[in-house]
């Protein structure tokens, strides 16, 4: 049942493991038939890294996640928790893909106190439901994510990825209150609550997010939610060069306006966004197809704040020579701020084989940006530069094909970008890279150290190692 | 073991003798419990030393800062080895461009702020005792304060953090800039009340000052009406900087010693804070003027000037000093309830404070559910104390019953952690007991907190060799 092209690394995973015949059918006995999916075509569509499941399960509540979970302990098999699977391949492969535990059929909303602001949702709910549901009452939840059409909650916290509006709302772990989840002891645990002030307990919940199903089955997830603002504005200002775009970038950041989102584009990535929005219907900044260096910003509140706040970037923009600038009509801001929340989506899918590298600086420098474009140069690959909020650079490097020869260069890009981010007193991670180069050596970053004590997280939650191995960064 | 520390350490930086002890017996609770020993390191390594040595001996270590603690999460439980930060005072680095600083422990909370102010920055948590609780102890109990409400608590400030663990090794986990690969240790330690790691080192995020801030005092007749104008503000979608209750005999306490200006007649007082730009701020002041009418305040006044308004906010952080010159002795609570439950909690408290005989104050962070009810008795009457405790834990329970938990901000330490079990199962205790273990395994780190005793799976073990280490 395994995938062809993986067969070997995914047995290799497995050592000391019992390999087992029919999961599918003794899973049937235990959860129930009905629960249980074991067609090839099915089976292949749930497929990680290469890995294709045994079977799918997909529990109807909390008690039958932690039944699948004892099941799998029992017989020695690795779960998998996964959500629309729109993300599911961040990080390093899973060493083995035993069970895919479909959690999209968790989907109520458990609680939701209006008046509290207050949010408890299963995790299999959709982020595009949850916002029209929340939305109705004024209110919405601050995670701008990539796959917003079909990423669900658990998956969406579980992946970690950055969410757009993380300038002003932070990132998950600012509004996350609590958690339920299924350890790796097959046991229904939980941490924090439904409150937006609580330190009853460690704060286990936190450690979910980004843990790419290692720690546990997320089975329900508690948010504070937020008043939808009055107003929307977006301003778009157009440079000559990287180095002006930054310039205004931090001109404006030292302002110390409050945007949702401050965001520069390399030409490149502006082209890309253009070529793609050219294909819908709606409104969009055609300027985007200009040779510039684009920072986008957005901004929320009430009718003069809004005003006053792109008169003011306006000025900012002007006093750093803007070739362009000006304040964007609600569907083109609406547009293009989708596609920055969509980025990673519609970077990783430009090409047949494409690295996307996060790098976290503590100051984006023009140089720094100007060195990754002579990287991408030095090994003859296209390459396009986003500069988000809270100091992250996404690196993306374009391969032509998905041969064996072009990744060498890939994996010359990864250990180019994680060794800049550190001369930088950054970080580097890679967030997208064909799977071949994803267990290169130069796509780990973590010391020695620093992985051990993530392993201790991991053997508290997960003491017999049944949520797959080998998926965070430094192989935890 | 004690002279080994001296020698480590030098005879100025440890404490051995009796009377000196005492002075540590105690912190901001009503709980006790005497170290055996007291040193003063100066650097990290000093601390990785100082656990080595404690950990050849097999003797508990516990940390402690300022010791304005309010849950004895720096009281040594189990005696041993307490380990004071208050001499690695410094702030090692500014970056003001970054917006970040990193500090040792022992720094004064409002120190930050004071350091970086001139930059226009500041350290959002303001605990009320920001004059003298220290960061490394903010940090360990993921302390709060006012304007957490708009801003969050500690741990939503903190991007790394340099540890010692229990067996002298240093660690740093989180980054000083984005997010750190991995899962998000940072966050795990933050809150973790000593029990995982002492900290040594710490990076805090720094806060741009807002252009403009418009405080409001709003009066109510009844307390009702003000927990109603809380309910009403939130569900409406301002979101204050602060938003503080005081009730009529509470504000009555407070107006004797600090002449705060808050009416002696009234039922209960709002002091809210809006902040931002001058634009949304002015709105905001307006909305909220709006549903404080709504609600029957009897009047909402602004604070004219800096000097009404500091004048304010000393009334609300000098609070609990007025308290103690009615009574020899308070036991603050700090249940957390969700903010539409507000007006049924205030009135549940109420009951429950005529049932055992006790005053009830409240003076809290209304704006996030957060509970501060205070229980005035007299600590030289046994049956008095057992009463506030009995009293004080039917709140908490009533808190829980409402969907809320047992502590927003002082930690649960050992003075909650019987109650844990409201919240938690066998299974929660179990991961939180193995997560403990996977850092803190003999549990030589401020034994006896957080996990209830009485259970025994999730029960820390106290050392029984402790004391007998300490003596060789």
């Amino acid at each position: 049942m395994r995938g062809d092209s993986d067969q070997e690394e995914g047995s290799s995973g497995c050592e000391g493991m019992k390999v087992t015949e029919d999961v599918a059918g003794r899973l049937a006995e235990a959860i129930g038939a009905r629960r249980v999916v074991a067609a090839a075509e099915e089976l292949a569509t749930y497929a990680v890294g290469g890995l294709v499941p045994n079977a799918i399960v997909r529990p109807a509540s909390p008690e039958e996640t932690a039944e699948v979970v004892r099941f799998a302990l029992a017989e020695k098999l690795g779960v998998l928790p996964l959500g629309s699977r729109s993300k599911c391949e961040l990080g390093v492969p899973p060493a083995r893909h035993d069970i895919a535990m479909d959690m999209t059929g968790l989907r109520g909303i458990a609680h939701f106190d209006a008046g509290d602001l207050t949010l408890s949702v299963d995790a299999g709910m959709p982020l595009r439901e949850l916002e029209i549901y929340l939305k109705e009452k004024g209110q919405f939840l601050p995670l701008a994510v990539p796959c917003f059409e079909s990423a669900t909650m658990g998956g969406t916290i579980a992946s970690g990825i950055d969410s757009a509006l993380r300038m002003q709302y932070g990132s998950a772990r600012d509004f996350l209150i609590g958690a339920e989840f299924v350890d790796g002891t097959g046991q229904m645990c939980k941490s924090g609550g439904r409150v937006v002030k609580n330190v009853t307990g460690y704060d286990l919940h936190k450690l979910l997010i980004g843990s790419l199903g290692t720690l546990g089955v997320i089975t329900r997830v508690n948010f504070r939610t937020f008043p939808l603002p009055a107003t929307f504005g977006g301003h778009l200002a157009g440079f000559a060069h990287r180095q002006k775009a930054l310039e205004y970038r931090n001109a404006v950041d030292k302002a110390g306006l409050p945007l949702a989102n401050l965001e520069v584009l390399s030409p490149e990535a502006a082209k890309m966004i253009h070529a793609i929005l050219q294909k819908s219907e709606e409104a969009f900044p055609l300027e985007l197809e200009r040779e510039e260096w684009w920072v986008y910003s957005s901004f929320e509140g009430n009718e003069e704040v809004v005003r006053r706040i792109g008169c003011e970037l306006a000025k900012i923009a002007r006093e750093t020579d803007t070739v362009d600038s000006r304040i964007l009509g609600t569907t083109e801001d609406e547009s293009l701020g989708g596609m920055l929340r969509e980025c990673f989506e519609w970077l990783r899918w430009a090409s047949p084989a494409t690295v996307i590298c996060r790098l976290a600086l503590p100051e984006v420098k023009a140089e720094i940006l100007s060195q990754l474009s002579r990287l991408a140069e030095s090994v003859g690959l296209r390459a396009a530069l986003l500069v988000r909020a809270a100091g992250i650079v996404y690196f993306a490097v374009f391969a032509e094909s998905e041969d064996e020869a072009a990744m060498e260069p890939l994996a010359k890009i990864i250990a180019g970008t994680n060794a800049l981010a550190r001369k930088e007193n950054g970080h580097g991670t890679v967030l997208h890279a064909p799977l071949a180069i994803k267990r290169h050596p130069t796509a780990m970053t973590m010391s020695e150290k620093d992985s051990a004590l993530q392993l201790r997280v991991k053997r508290a939650f997960d003491p017999s190692g049944v949520f797959a191995m080998g998926r965070v960064v430094g192989g935890v | 073991m004690i002279c080994e520390m001296k020698s480590l350490l030098g005879v100025k930086n440890v404490l051995d003798k009796e009377e000196d002890l005492l002075l540590y017996e105690f912190d901001g609770s009503v709980e006790k419990g005497r170290p055996n020993l007291v040193v003063f390191p100066h650097a990290t390594a000093e601390v990785s030393q100082i656990v080595k040595l404690a950990a050849r001996y097999q003797v508990p270590v516990v940390g402690r800062g300022a010791g304005t603690g309010l849950s004895g999460g720096a009281l040594a439980r189990g005696g041993g080895v307490m380990i004071v930060f208050a001499r690695m005072n410094k702030i090692l680095e500014i970056d003001v461009e970054n917006r970040r600083a990193v500090v040792q422990p022992g720094v004064v909370n409002l120190d930050i702020t004071r350091a970086v102010e001139h930059a226009g920055l500041y350290f959002a948590p303001d605990p009320s005792s920001a004059k003298s609780c220290t960061i490394g102890g903010n940090v360990a109990e993921n302390a709060g304060g006012p304007h957490t409400l708009a801003y969050g608590v500690t741990t939503n400030h903190i991007a790394a953090l340099e540890l010692v663990l229990p067996d002298g090794e240093i660690v740093r986990v989180g980054s000083k800039h984005g997010d750190a690969a991995g899962y998000d240790l940072c966050g795990l330690f933050v809150g973790s009340e000593g029990t995982l790691a002492l900290v040594t080192e710490i990076t805090v995020k720094l806060a741009r000052k807002p252009e403009a801030v418009k405080t409001l005092l709003a009066i109510f007749e009844t307390i009702e009406d003000a927990s109603q104008a809380v309910v009403e503000i939130t569900a409406s979608g301002i979101t204050p900087a602060a938003c503080e209750m005081l009730d009529g005999w509470t504000l009555r306490v407070v107006e004797d010693y600090i002449h705060a200006g808050y009416p002696r007649d009234s039922g209960a007082v709002l002091l809210l804070e809006v902040e931002g730009l001058k634009e949304a701020v002015e709105g905001q002041a307006t909305a909220i003027e709006a549903v404080c009418g709504k609600c029957h305040a009897r009047e909402v006044r602004r604070a004219k000037d800096d000097r009404e308004r500091d004048l304010l906010w000393k009334g609300r952080k000098n609070a609990f000093g007025a308290l103690g010159r009615i009574a020899p002795s308070n036991y603050v609570l700090d249940g957390v309830i969700p903010r539409s439950k507000l007006p049924q909690a205030l009135q549940r408290i109420k009951e429950i404070g005529k049932k055992y005989g006790f005053n009830v104050g409240n003076i809290f962070h209304a704006g996030d559910g957060n509970l501060h009810p205070i229980v005035l008795y007299d600590p030289r009457d046994a049956g008095q104390f057992e009463k506030a405790i009995a009293a004080s834990a039917e709140i908490i329970r009533a808190c829980v019953q409402m969907g809320g938990a047992l502590t927003g901000e002082h930690g649960v330490g050992m003075e909650k952690n019987e109650l844990m079990g409201l919240l938690f199962s066998e299974a929660d205790f179990a991961l939180m007991r193995r997560v403990h273990d996977a850092f803190n395994p003999d549990s030589s780190l401020n034994p006896g907190k957080v996990f209830p005793l009485s259970k025994g799976c999730g029960e820390i073990r106290i050392r029984k060799k402790e004391a007998a280490g300490v003596k060789v």
